[in-house]
Parts: structure tokens; C-alpha cells; sequence
């Protein structure tokens, strides 16, 4: 009976079916009960629109994605030469970037930083001192790294603190911190700048995940999560306070 | 001059998933909002799988883009639930029918009363995913068993079987609420 309401019963078989609703009335009302139901779900009043920001919100990701991506991955051999002429012009650039200390390798570590998280997800290894008092996870890293990361309360703002972690990003250990806002983790790293200056904010998208970069007080900040940029940044300002 | 070539590329690129996508956008909306069901995650998740299928884009080879894409948004909003709320994931969908009052007079009836928005939606929401899901993309996105047993990555048999079970227990959801409803 379901196909036939379904529409997806050849034509002999309906045809058997329609004549045999005539004449069985338990049939016949079973069958109106399922053709009630079916209306009332695929009532439009059940339809979820999404919210008009949402379209222009993607459509900017995927500039972003584009930006970030296309360039590397294209590899016809028509655009060898050009590809070869520019790719030295990259080179030089990055020489005189890497000179200046800027963050053109800050674009592998955004990299690191998304694998570090996802993976931090993925094998439930969120922490390694699962603990929500800051005075339990800033000391824990004494002895395990050769600096001492800031940690910060915020749980009265909706960010609480679920631990903190060892990790590895750029060759050298880090600090991890996570927190939970909702039903996204946060996961912010911490190490050492090597910078004369502090950096102000960028914030970078990778793999649809956010993430956010500073540099205050001689420190590198990356703060990655799922959780959209607004409420992203947010949580930064609240760290940088 | 190639320069150029490959920027206009990348444009071309950006215009021909936008046409081919963004048609689909409510449809990816309404599925990610069903299965997930939260407004803010839903948007994320949406996000993220539209990402994935620009990602994808040069794997597309014409063809049903609805079951395309849909499958990009079923399985993002699989792998989200899978890292942020593995839980749903694995209840068990037995028929638990002890649980459930089908000890009512006039279940016809009370099924008709219960038929409006507000009461479908919060039976729907109850439903267990493997249900709600086969249901939402029947009922509401039309799609066909075949398109379904695609997105879902399941034999049609089984597409057949979630659907009617997932239309018994919607029914029973519904009636034995009313009822309790009614008797209060």
C-alpha cells in the first residue's frame, strides 16, 4: 500500500490495488488514513526556510574556499608556464615575506590547527587534564612545555572550560586549551612568538571550520571551532580582555 | 593573458556551483534542519556541507543534482551529530510498542484530530532518525525511493521498510498523545 501511495507501483499493480479499495472497507480505510498522514507531513507549514543571512553567508565561504584553494590544486598543463612564472613569483614572495617575519606560513599552521582540532574531536582526545578550574590547567603545563599559557574563566559568558591538552603544531609543543559553548568545542592553541610586534586579529576559514589568529604579550593565539564567526570572535575579544 | 584565463576559470567554477546549488538551498536547509534539529546548528552544518560540495564540484557529473547534493548535506549532518551528539545515533529503532498506548477506542479518530501542524511537528521531531529521515525526504522533498536509497546510501528494500514502519509509529506517536490529551 505504501509504494502505491508513493506513486511507485507499476500500472498492473495499481490497477489491482485500486480495485480492491473498492470493495475492502478495512482496506480502504487504512489506506485513507495513510493518505491523511502523508498530507499532513508534507504540509508546507512544516517546511523549515532558512534564514535570508544564511545564503550570503555561504556564498561568502565559498569565495573564501575558492580563494584559499583553486590556485594550488590547478594543474592542466596549459597553465604551466604561467603557473611556473607565477609559482617563482610566489617564491620570491614568500622569501621576502619569511624575511619579514609575516604570517605566510601562518597559512600551514592554519592547517595544523584544523587537523589538531578535528582530530582532537575525532578520537574523543579532547584533553589530557579534563578540568574546568583554571588554577588545575594553567600549572598542569609546568614541566611539560617551557612556557606558561594564560587560561581564562569564562564560563560566566557561556564558555566553560573543559581541560587542557598537549599538542604539536610548527615543529614545536603547544598549549591546547579547550572550552564548550553549547554544542561546540573550542579549541584554543597556544605558544611563544618569535615576532617583534604583536599581530592584530585574522580570521580565516578552513574546511567550513573558523578560525581566528592573534598575537598579544608575546604569545601566538589560534582559536578554532566549528561555531560561527560571529560568536567566534566573540570569544576572542572576551580571551584578549 | 593565462592569468586572466584562470581567474574567469575559478569565476566560471564559482557560477556554475552557485547555478547548480543554490536552487537547493531550502531543500539542504529543511533536511539539516529535520535531522538536526536546531536552528543555529542547522545553519552551520548547511555551511559546512556547502563547502564540501564546492569542494566536490569537480566530481559532479551532471545528472540528479538534488541527490548530489543531498548527500552531501545527509552525510555533513551525519558526521556533525557523530562528533557532537553521538547519542542520537545510536538509539535502537525496535518497535517498542509497550511503550506506546494503542489501547484507545477510536484510533481513526483521534488520529484525525491530531493532523495539525504543531502536533506532526513535535511527532516528527520524536521520531528516530532513521525514520524521520526517510520520512522528511518522502514527504516533504518528494523524492523518489531511488533518489532516497542514494542519499541514504541504503537497498531500496530497506528505504521501503523505514518508510512504513516510520509512518506506523508516526501514527502511533500521534494517536496515543491525543489520547492522553484528551483524557487530561
Amino acid at each position: 500500500m505504501h509504494p502505491y501511495l508513493d506513486g511507485e507501483l507499476d500500472l498492473v499493480r495499481s490497477l489491482e490495488i485500486e480495485e480492491h479499495l473498492v470493495d475492502c472497507q478495512r482496506c480502504a480505510q487504512a489506506y485513507n488514513e495513510l493518505r491523511s498522514l502523508h498530507s499532513a507531513v508534507s504540509d508546507t507549514a512544516l517546511r523549515f526556510e532558512p534564514p535570508a543571512a544564511l545564503r550570503n553567508r555561504v556564498r561568502s565561504a565559498l569565495r573564501d574556499e575558492n580563494e584559499g584553494t583553486n590556485r594550488s590544486l590547478r594543474l592542466s598543463w596549459r597553465w604551466m608556464i604561467p603557473a611556473m612564472s607565477f609559482a617563482v613569483l610566489v617564491i620570491v614572495a614568500l622569501s621576502l615575506l619569511a624575511l619579514l617575519n609575516r604570517p605566510s606560513t601562518s597559512d600551514l599552521i592554519a592547517q595544523e590547527i584544523v587537523s589538531s582540532h578535528v582530530r582532537s574531536l575525532m578520537e574523543k582526545h579532547l584533553t589530557d587534564v579534563p578540568s574546568s578550574d583554571q588554577h588545575t590547567v594553567k600549572p598542569w603545563f609546568d614541566g611539560r612545555l617551557d612556557f606558561s599559557p594564560p587560561v581564562k574563566d569564562l564560563a560566566s559568558a557561556g564558555f566553560s572550560l573543559v581541560g587542557g591538552r598537549l599538542d604539536y603544531i610548527g615543529n614545536r609543543p603547544v598549549a591546547a586549551l579547550v572550552y564548550q559553548h553549547r554544542q561546540h568545542y573550542i579549541n584554543v592553541f597556544v605558544w611563544p612568538s618569535t615576532g617583534a610586534s604583536d599581530a592584530s586579529e585574522r580570521a580565516l576559514v578552513r574546511q567550513g571550520y573558523n578560525l581566528i589568529h592573534w598575537t598579544n604579550s608575546g604569545m601566538n593565539y589560534w582559536a578554532t571551532s566549528d561555531l560561527n564567526l560571529a560568536e567566534l570572535q566573540q570569544f576572542v575579544q572576551l580571551l584578549q580582555n | 593573458m593565462a592569468q586572466r584565463g584562470s581567474c574567469l576559470q575559478e569565476e566560471n567554477k564559482t557560477a556554475q556551483f552557485e547555478a547548480i546549488a543554490l536552487p537547493l538551498f531550502g531543500a539542504a536547509y529543511n533536511l539539516a534542519r529535520w535531522l538536526v534539529r536546531d536552528d543555529q546548528d542547522a545553519e552551520d552544518v548547511v555551511q559546512e556541507a556547502y563547502l564540501r560540495a564546492f569542494r566536490f564540484f569537480g566530481g559532479y557529473r551532471g545528472g540528479d543534482s538534488r541527490s548530489w547534493l543531498l548527500t552531501i548535506v545527509r552525510n555533513t549532518c551525519y558526521t556533525w551529530l557523530q562528533q557532537n551528539r553521538s547519542r542520537e545515533l545510536t538509539e535502537p529503532i525496535e518497535d517498542k510498542l509497550d511503550e506506546v498506548e494503542i489501547s484507545t477506542e477510536n484510533p481513526e479518530t483521534r488520529l484525525m484530530q491530531s493532523l495539525d501542524a504543531q502536533r506532526v511537528r513535535q511527532a516528527l521531531e520524536e521520531l528516530p532518525i532513521e525514520f524521520r529521515e526517510v520520512l522528511i525526504m518522502r514527504e516533504m522533498e518528494d523524492l523518489s525511493y531511488k533518489q532516497i536509497s542514494t542519499i541514504a546510501d541504503l537497498p531500496i528494500g530497506t528505504v521501503m521498510s523505514r518508510l512504513a514502519r516510520g509512518r506506523k509509529r508516526l501514527r502511533e506517536l500521534l494517536v496515543s498523545r491525543m489520547s492522553k490529551e484528551t483524557l487530561n
